[in-house]
């Protein structure tokens, strides 16, 4: 099995990278690129992202025909892609941040700042938040209820379509961290700095 | 529910923890990586370096120990010390650092703090304030501690959030190396002044100082350094502690 990290200069992908070599040892083939033939050849995808919705969104389409390839990826040929904290954003049809900035309209729904309630709450979202499962995801085979995650984020999700929300975490109000549509998983918290739970996580996108 | 942090601090130099965990039976006690792991593995929510390597020559030492350690530690790793520029950043994000904390580079020239946080996102943006009282206020020191740049660091730590950190570690330079507990006025003006999350730093010599740092200086994560190092608690009966006095941990 080949899964490909697709690297696009979102910014900061080692951990990611460490992390998925971490738990795919010599079983699984891990590759880190952008080259558009190697994405249609792999199995799965793993799609990062850090910095804001817009530069994410910037960085992809910089990279001719990858937007294309990523939904032929998704879309036509089914195969699993998992998004991480603003990778799973861009799944929205549109985000606000910076300004207002089409995403890949996977999942339909718009990507806001967190409510802070009058600065009540700090923002980024930074540190442990506990995870509320509310739909059994594959990824999240042998994963207890209320785990712990390592969460850094100030935009959230929120999908039109309140069924494909696997888990929540609460903040200021209930944060979706947890998508799943067919063969479209994502989390907005970052499974590679989550300890043992995000490994397993990580094991159990490897195991599908 | 979001937990409060416990963050452990190594000093490194020249790729070498400086001071360090002793009392575990360790095959290398000066092995950055393996003393990393120690407290990940204890539970630590997030480890820190700070590089505090004199020389320029040895500066590279730092990218190596950040490599090694990324590909071990499944925590968030934050890097401090001697970062100048953008380019230093990138070096150590490249290397697997998660975040950065950025001291005098921030202080002296304030663009560094705005263009990395653009180019690489507040979330990994850290801002080091080194504080010391004089008189009513506070003075933002820089160079370790020896410069005192006369800056006010309530009015600092505002302007940064402005410029684009994602947070801010504020050290008591009065406190540091006391043992006696955290600046908790320092701490909760501070905290109270900026809408992100700030960690507490210097000066933690028992466990009720975390809380106090926690609860009274209303920091979202608290760092020490030697409580942690030599065996007086683990990070573990530092969670427990908390826990007890109502902090809430991850456990």
């Amino acid at each position: 099995m080949k899964v490909t990290i697709v690297d696009y200069n979102s910014g900061n992908i080692s951990s990611v990278i460490n992390s998925f070599l971490e738990v795919a040892k010599d079983k699984v083939n891990i590759e880190v690129t952008s080259d558009l033939g190697k994405i249609k050849s792999s199995d799965k995808l793993v799609l990062p992202g850090q910095g804001s919705f817009k530069s994410c969104l910037d960085a992809l389409q910089k990279i001719n025909g990858l937007t294309d390839t990523l939904n032929d990826f998704v879309i036509n040929k089914k195969k699993p892609l998992l998004g991480i904290c603003v990778g799973l954003q861009m799944f929205a049809d549109v985000g606000y941040e910076e300004t207002e900035t089409k995403g890949f309209g996977w999942i339909s729904g718009k990507v806001s700042k967190i409510d802070n309630q009058d600065g009540k709450y700090k923002l980024p979202h930074i540190g442990w938040n506990q995870i509320n499962i509310i739909k059994k995801s594959k990824i999240f085979k042998k994963i207890e209820n209320n785990s712990h995650m390592y969460f850094v984020h100030s935009y959230e999700f929120i999908p039109d379509d309140k069924n494909v929300i696997s888990a929540i975490t609460e903040y200021s109000s209930k944060i979706v961290c947890s998508v799943e549509k067919e063969n479209i998983f994502g989390t907005q918290f970052h499974p590679e700095k989550s300890d043992k739970t995000g490994l397993n996580l990580i094991k159990n996108f490897l195991d599908l | 529910m979001l937990k409060n942090r416990i963050i452990p601090c190594l000093d490194v130099k020249n790729g070498r923890v400086v001071k360090g965990i002793n009392f575990v039976d360790l095959k290398d006690a000066g092995d950055p990586v393996e003393q990393a792991k120690i407290y990940s593995d204890g539970g630590a929510d997030e480890i820190c370096f700070l590089d505090i390597t004199a020389s320029n020559e040895n500066r590279d030492t730092i990218y190596d120990v950040v490599e090694k350690t990324s590909k071990k530690c499944f925590v968030p790793l934050t890097v401090g010390g001697g970062i100048r520029s953008v380019d230093d950043i990138n070096k150590l994000l490249n290397c697997g650092a998660d975040k950065v904390s950025i001291n005098t580079a921030a202080v002296e020239n304030s663009k560094v703090v705005v263009d990395s946080s653009k180019k690489f996102g507040s979330q990994c943006i850290v801002v080091a304030i080194d504080a010391k009282k004089n008189g009513d206020k506070w003075e933002v020191f820089t160079h370790g501690g020896r410069n005192n740049s006369g800056i006010d660091a309530i009015e600092y730590a505002k302007e940064m959030e402005n410029n684009g950190a994602g947070e801010l570690l504020v050290t008591s330079m009065d406190r540091d190396g006391t043992q006696v507990g955290y600046d908790i006025d320092l701490m909760s003006r501070i905290s109270s002044g900026v809408n992100i999350p700030t960690i507490a730093s210097g000066g933690v010599g028992n466990l009720d100082h975390l809380v106090d740092g926690i609860k009274l200086g209303k920091a979202s994560a608290v760092l020490a350094a030697s409580i942690f190092h030599y065996g007086k608690y683990s990070i573990s009966q530092a969670k427990k502690h908390l826990k007890t006095k109502g902090v809430p941990v991850r456990i």
